[in-house]
């Protein structure tokens, strides 16, 4: 039966949202204007409805979540991103997959702000709110989906299957409903998926907030009091940014193939950019509290910031990237909107900044070298300059478009070496940073002169070049720019720490949260060029094969092939693929895939025969098991070293028919590196294409040869179970045989058994297969006269996997200096929420 | 001179050098013949080939050849233009390869009849938005 109230009521919450929203900027608008004894009841007005658009909002979500978890493929929104197989965690992941559920999430997340800012202030409510409702109504205009005319707003997520498919089914029968949907990307069905996306648009809602305060401030003309509402909220956007930025890498590391966690894709870049300019104008908005300086400086960073997540949001979602990115999302005809979106708020911020400019308090005295302000000045520019090299060649495919929009014809592309282009800048700018935050942080809490100044960097800078020394010693560093990156770090760490110490001591440990976010940016710095400057490809091939051109000596071969059951030497391990194996719901180990034969319904199978695990049988031959995403096949692969058996590891891999391979690593963690292992091709194993007939005779005790292996014919046995023929069963007079074959390869013996049915006189032949040798073997004939027997085999090629391994030294320092810096902003949020609280109730604001 | 003005001189020394590098670092698209002619001139410089595989009458792709230890492989191109080119690949043959509908390789030509791919990118088929219902789901 087609369901579609869901998608009406959807539909209709979503206008009501977009309705409410104008409305409540309107009425709060009118809250400000209004004379001190209508406010209190336009006040009241404009709660209300925006209460009525948070719970449409709200309602929009809860709709679009049951259409999913109901499975109700009659909506192509469920279609498409769902499927019956998944667990109701990954349904959550499905609800964002799609374009118009992640605007919906963000959508969410504003209410929530909203309303907590709506609760936490008295005097910015209205201006604050104005923003933020007119904000909502753009966002809340992507999934209207309302036609008028020619014109398309928004892209409605509870459109039916059939009225955008163009499958004849549906001509026939309207009423059609698919049995299932095509499912989630299974690069998405990973728990960081699941919790990585909100996190990321909490962090794109959040930047609204430091920009509605300095809209409210300077539309209210209240140019610098602005900055003590925003100023824990900018560092809550940054550190939610942060935190979405580190788990989308942290996604990347243990999900996608590229063997790392940053790529410099411009995917990425749209994200890294905001957070770089929010940290800086968190910086400046720090120094005018303190010293009222950099206030311009201040309203423009927090402009940009809200701007490039919009300007991100743009190039990400209008299909402009086309082919520049692996990951864009295709367009969905809402570029136009998304760009008015971008410009209507850019106006508006440029309009009013222009207007009220010469208004605004800078302070005239020019800041000493050996000031605060100075230093942190430098650090913010630093900061911007980063995010302008890496927004520029990212926004290259917007050059093209906007040349071809006016007629011209543009070949640039992208640098062909993104890793390298961005990160011999990147690079040094972060050195530079971590340099000035040691620096920086003693002028911060000392009045400082030259001599001052020497003595106090005296002993951390002996220190850290010992801490350095160390380090370049046990971490054998010896490329001149890493050794400059490792001081720099350790100087950050040092300087940072002794001041954290100092802290600590005098018992004001809530002031600690720059020195611990500067701490942990030293940790990422060491982290990251370890990891990454130091990964180690340690799968080179050496197997001298000989499709050898000239040209191809100076390309490195960085996949290595393994033969299964083959040892192969891959510089400090000796490394044996064993196989293909499967996940069982209940089992404890992976089970090998030739123990089970899959069944017409999902993620269903027959255990072959009996499953043990840790010495405990799971299932017996016979029994119907369920498999985890059966798609998902795990590949084992043994490292040892010296012949003894260090760690396995199962890196996943699963040919998928829109997406082919997706591939996930497995890594051995150690404290100080991991070992990573991903797949990068395997076996067909659908429809192995099987070689001609061959024949061998063979006598029981005899051996002969069979695709290169030495076979054993060990004897026969009589057959009496009647289950053991599966189709053919046995019957009263029949007789029915088994010959057992066994194959040594390598350490592992393999038994291949093939059956033979005699009844009356026809006789049914049961084929061996044998997928990891490649091997199907059938008893063709009996000769009694001559006591053997004739066996017939086809061949195809032995199971192999194509894997790539690498060594990443010291990528726990990097995970655990993100951890670090979060707390730090963490412990700054807490501190200058606190003052903007003391500061509210005593009326001031 | 004041201070700020030597800092604001440093910033912009700065942008501009950015601009300067991020322009000369910038690949470009090409056709496989301006892509020969720029190798020959002796600039290595990666760039941008779009185009497709060379499929046969019946819509298959022909010319790939997977090679013995299965971690490179060559295939014929056909560019934008409508000239035919192999090209090297080093990495294992990515799955959905021959399904193709445009393949945009970045590389450089290594002699007059090679050229070689550091990376390529593949659209294929409705990865991302599947609109036609499979058959199969009936």
């Amino acid at each position: 039966m087609m369901n579609t109230f869901v998608g009406n009521l959807g539909h209709f919450m979503a206008i009501i949202a977009f309705v409410t929203a104008i409305i409540t900027a309107f009425s709060y608008y009118n809250y400000i204007k209004a004379s001190e004894l209508e406010k209190a009841s336009w006040r009241r007005f404009s709660r209300v409805i925006f209460y009525i658009h948070s719970i449409a909002s709200v309602g929009i979500a809860i709709a679009l979540f049951e259409i999913i978890y109901n499975h109700r493929f009659e909506y192509f929104y469920a279609y498409s991103h769902s499927s019956k197989a998944l667990p109701v965690h990954y349904m959550i992941s499905s609800f964002w997959e799609g374009q118009e559920g992640a605007f919906i999430l963000w959508i969410f997340w504003n209410v929530v702000l909203g309303l907590i800012l709506i609760h936490t202030n008295k005097f910015w409510e209205g201006p604050v709110m104005v923003v933020f409702a007119l904000v909502q109504a753009f966002l809340v205009s992507m999934i209207l989906g309302v036609v008028i005319g020619d014109l398309k707003i928004g892209s409605s997520p509870f459109i039916l299957l059939r009225d955008i498919s163009e499958a004849p089914i549906f001509q026939i029968n309207p009423d059609f409903i698919p049995k299932d949907g095509t499912g989630l990307n299974p690069l998405l069905q990973n728990i960081w998926m699941v919790i990585h996306p909100p996190t990321l648009f909490l962090g794109y809602a959040s930047t609204l907030v430091p920009f509605a305060f300095l809209m409210g401030g300077l539309a209210m003309k209240r140019y610098s009091e602005w900055v003590r509402p925003a100023l824990p909220w900018a560092i809550f956007s940054a550190m939610i940014l942060g935190m979405g930025i580190i788990m989308g890498a942290y996604w990347a590391y243990v999900t996608l193939n590229f063997g790392g966690y940053w790529n410099w894709d411009p995917v990425e870049n749209a994200v890294y950019v905001p957070w770089l300019i929010m940290v800086a104008a968190i910086h400046t908005m720090i120094t005018y509290k303190k010293s009222s300086t950099a206030l311009k400086t201040s309203i423009v960073l927090v402009i940009a910031s809200f701007i490039l997540v919009l300007y991100a949001t743009f190039l990400v979602r209008s299909g402009v990237l086309g082919d520049s990115s692996v990951h864009s999302f295709t367009d969905l005809g809402l570029s136009g909107q998304l760009l008015i979106y971008m410009l209507f708020f850019l106006a508006i911020a440029i309009f009013l900044s222009i207007k009220e400019w010469k208004h605004i308090p800078t302070s005239e005295k020019e800041a000493s070298v050996y000031s605060r302000e100075f230093w942190i000045f430098i650090g913010a520019t630093t900061l911007g300059l980063m995010a302008f090299q890496v927004i520029l060649p990212t926004s290259i495919p917007v050059y093209n478009a906007i040349v071809e929009g006016l007629g011209g014809i543009s070949n640039m592309a992208p640098p062909a070496d993104q890793v390298g282009f961005y990160t011999k800048f990147q690079l040094w700018f972060a050195v530079a940073l971590a340099l000035l935050t040691g620096v920086g942080q003693y002028f911060w809490w000392n009045k400082m002169d030259k001599q001052e100044l020497k003595d106090t960097l005296v002993t951390p800078y002996i220190i850290s070049m010992i801490v350095a020394a160390i380090i370049i010693t046990l971490g054998k560093v010896y490329d001149i720019s890493y050794i400059v990156v490792v001081l720099a770090g350790a100087f950050t760490i040092v300087a940072n720490g002794s001041i954290l110490i100092k802290l600590i001591k005098a018992k004001t440990f809530k002031l600690s949260g720059g020195s611990l976010a500067h701490i942990g940016l030293g940790m990422v710095l060491i982290g990251v060029m370890f990891s990454s400057g130091y990964s180690d490809t340690i799968s080179i091939n050496m197997s001298g094969m000989t499709y050898k051109k000239d040209w191809e000596d100076d390309l490195n071969k960085q996949n290595v092939l393994l033969w299964i059951n083959k040892p192969l030497q891959m510089k400090d391990y000796t490394v044996i693929y064993r196989g293909r194996y499967k996940k069982v719901k209940g089992v404890p180990d992976y089970v090998k895939a030739d123990l089970l034969q899959s069944l017409d319904e999902v993620n269903a199978a027959v255990a072959l025969n009996d499953i043990e695990a840790k010495g405990k049988t799971y299932a017996s031959k016979g029994d119907t098991v369920s498999i985890v995403l059966e798609e998902n096949s795990y590949f084992k692969v043994e490292y040892y070293q010296e012949d003894e058996l260090k760690f396995t590891l199962f890196p996943m891999s699963q040919p998928n028919p829109t997406m082919g391979l997706i591939s996930s690593p497995d890594s051995k963690r150690y404290l100080s590196k991991d070992l990573y292992t991903h797949v990068s091709a395997i076996n067909d194993y659908e429809d192995p294409e099987w070689k001609e007939d061959q024949f061998e005779n063979a006598e029981p005790g005899g051996q002969f040869f069979m695709n290169d292996f030495v076979t054993y014919f060990e004897g026969t046995e009589l057959i009496s179970d009647p289950q053991e023929l599966k189709d053919l069963s046995l019957k009263e007079g029949d007789v029915a045989i088994r010959a057992k074959l066994s194959i040594m390869d390598n350490d592992v013996k393999r038994l291949i058994e093939p059956m033979f049915l005699i009844r009356d006189n026809q006789v049914g032949k049961v084929a061996a297969i044998d997928s990891d040798l490649g091997i199907k073997v059938e008893i063709d004939n009996i000769l009694p006269e001559e006591g053997k027997f004739v066996f017939k085999y086809n061949t195809y090629q032995k199971d192999y996997v194509v894997m790539k391994a690498s060594v990443k030294p010291f990528i726990n320092v990097l995970w655990l200096g993100t951890i670090i810096m979060l707390f730090g902003f963490g412990t700054a949020i807490f501190r200058r929420y606190d003052e903007f609280t003391k500061m509210r109730n005593k009326g001031l604001e | 001179m004041k201070k700020g003005h030597i800092i604001g001189l440093g910033i912009i020394g700065v942008a501009i050098m950015i601009i300067i590098t991020s322009i000369g670092d910038a690949s470009t698209y090409e056709s496989f013949s301006t892509a020969r002619m720029l190798a020959s001139n002796g600039d290595e410089k990666a760039i941008h080939v779009v185009g497709q595989l060379k499929k046969n009458d019946l819509g298959e792709v022909i010319g790939l050849e997977v090679h013995e230890d299965k971690t490179s492989f060559t295939f014929l191109m056909v560019d934008n233009d409508g000239e035919e080119q192999q090209v090297y690949y080093n990495e294992p043959v990515p799955a959905d390869f021959s399904r193709s509908e445009q393949v945009v390789v970045i590389g450089s030509f290594k002699n007059e009849k090679m050229f070689v791919a550091d990376k390529i990118l593949m659209k294929c088929p409705s990865k991302y938005q599947e609109t036609d219902v499979k058959e199969a789901s009936l």
